[in-house]
């Protein structure tokens, strides 16, 4: 089922938290949702959700409408909302059977479903303690139970891994994986390691605004603009070797990594390679290379350009 | 109409678990069955008459304050938690979860009520009793209730916190239950009468004697209908802030 958001718009007060934001989401797509604190992630999840209503713009999913037929959009998703609150004093068992009749799972159905999501999150030992006593990995688990407690066509996480440890993370990443080959998926999050493990698009928006839209290689290629190398050379004046590096013709600028050890990070011209040049230096020279490896750009470095000093 | 009732239940088992229902039916039942039977200078014994009033007189004033301990919690803490969200955004619409809520109290404080039938039974035993005016007490504890409920429900749905959901019910709840009669004694003409026509033990008067007028029940509806439909809105609000 695809999700279009059309040029939605929403203010807090005076404060633009969406502004004028439009995307697609294809089914089958896993969508990373990113951006930092405040950015909007989690406004356009709770106008999908039809939580809050945008001041402008529409929400379609598979040509619902969210302000049309909300009792529609919401029966063919499936939303863990930011921090995961759960009714503590209820039973997990109950409380499933609580959200999949909510859900319009069929009577003869939601023994099923029930068993089923408490087998995949693997809650089996802990289904008739109350939620309010588990901890804070399994209060998640739930939360993802629930979510997926009526089999939707779109799944909504909103930062769905925090409080998990890291073989719950690997898990939940696998079971988003397994979902998101039929199914259209949104997941938020401010881990950019997980964005990349597990989506096929990311979006990254910053002030209610796409600041970027691609897969994961993509995004890094775009970032990397120029070559940059860290190049380690056994010497005993430093200087000499800096004043030695600069003069590479290939070589935009050289620059030390620390005070005290010959390390520099140096960064070519645009489409240029320095590194041949640089070993045929240290060669003549009779310099001895303890390294010489390219620095590849990540998301993160991705991420902090786009979203910082705009 | 099937989503309601999802709530309802949900919220009813709510109050079994919690020990919340237990607590009411014991005290409320201990505290009228001692008014009634017990307490020295209004209880049947003194009156001298197979009569219920002494009962509806007393679970007039206890439902009065049980009934804000009963919905404070209601929207208050789905706010704090942030269980709103994960409500609202299942296929439910915001009337829907505030009428499963008021279906849910109202539902426990007619089982309780239910529960005194037995004093009814004693009564009518011991001698000849009014059964249309029994009838009628109920229907007017019901009425009553139905429209403290609804009104619990709205101070507890524009606020998070719990206390001051019960606080606010018992402030606004106490302009019904006495000031306004009060305060309508010291206006004369049309002042004074609407004051006195706010008041809502005027209205229950008239029920328990067994006058059911259609301005009594156009009174109870609008305060149900009203308290319900102002907590819909506090919940829509959500979209303004």
């Amino acid at each position: 089922m695809d999700i279009h958001v059309k040029n939605i718009t929403k203010t807090y007060g005076t404060q633009k938290a969406l502004d004028d934001l439009s995307f697609k989401v294809k089914t089958g797509e896993i969508l990373g949702f990113l951006g930092p604190n405040g950015a909007g992630k989690t406004t356009t999840m709770k106008a999908i959700t039809c939580y809050t209503t945008p001041n402008g713009g529409d929400i379609t999913l598979g040509g619902k409408s969210v302000h049309d037929a909300p009792d529609e959009v919401k029966k063919n998703i499936g939303y863990l909302p930011e921090n995961n609150p759960l009714y503590l004093d209820m039973t997990i068992m109950d409380y499933l059977n609580f959200i999949g009749e909510l859900q319009g799972v069929s009577k003869s159905n939601i023994k099923v479903q029930v068993e089923k999501m408490i087998r995949i999150c693997g809650l089996d030992l802990e289904k008739h303690k109350k939620v309010g006593e588990l901890s804070k990995g399994y209060k998640q688990r739930v939360g993802l139970a629930q979510a997926l407690i009526h089999d939707p066509e779109v799944l909504i996480l909103d930062e769905p891994t925090t409080g998990l440890d890291p073989n719950q993370i690997i898990e939940i990443r696998k079971l988003i994986k397994e979902i998101g080959r039929e199914k259209t998926v949104i997941l938020s999050s401010h881990i950019l390691a997980e964005v990349e493990a597990t989506c096929d698009r990311v979006l990254i928006i910053n002030k209610g605004k796409i600041v970027a839209d691609g897969t994961p290689e993509s995004l890094r290629k775009e970032a990397q603009g120029t070559e940059l190398l860290k190049v380690g050379i056994s010497i005993m004046d430093r200087n000499e070797a800096y004043k030695a590096l600069s003069n590479i013709d290939e070589v935009a600028m050289v620059s030390f990594v620390d005070d005290n050890s010959c390390i520099f990070e140096v960064e070519s011209h645009v489409g240029k390679s320095s590194i041949e040049s640089i070993f045929k230096m240290c060669v003549s020279k009779g310099w001895f290379i303890t390294q010489l490896t390219p620095i590849e750009k990540n998301l993160e470095d991705v991420f902090r350009e786009l979203t910082q000093g705009r | 109409m099937k989503q309601i009732w999802i709530i309802t239940k949900k919220e009813l088992k709510g109050y079994f678990d919690s020990l919340m229902a237990y607590i009411l039916i014991v005290v409320f039942l201990g505290l009228s069955g001692f008014f009634t039977w017990l307490y020295g200078n209004n209880d049947v014994f003194y009156i001298n008459r197979a009569t219920m009033q002494p009962f509806f007189g007393i679970a007039y004033w206890t439902l009065f304050i049980f009934i804000p301990a009963l919905t404070m919690k209601q929207i208050a803490e789905e706010f704090k938690t942030g269980t709103i969200e994960l409500l609202l955004t299942k296929p439910v619409s915001d009337w829907q979860v505030v009428s499963g809520k008021f279906l849910a109290t109202f539902l426990l404080i007619a089982i309780s009520l239910a529960l005194t039938l037995p004093y009814y039974i004693s009564i009518a035993n011991i001698g000849p009793i009014d059964h249309g005016s029994v009838l009628t007490g109920y229907l007017g504890l019901l009425l009553m209730s139905a429209a403290y409920i609804s009104l619990g429900i709205f101070a507890s749905s524009i606020t998070s916190n719990q206390i001051v959901a019960f606080l606010l019910a018992l402030i606004i709840g106490i302009f019904f239950q006495i000031l306004f009669g009060i305060i309508s004694r010291a206006f004369p003409g049309m002042i004074g009468d609407t004051l006195s026509y706010l008041d809502m033990q005027y209205h229950y008067r008239s029920i328990t004697r067994g006058v059911i007028d259609s301005k009594n029940i156009i009174y109870f509806a609008s305060i149900i209908l009203g308290g319900l439909m102002a907590s819909e809105l506090s919940l829509v609000k959500r979209n303004i802030n």
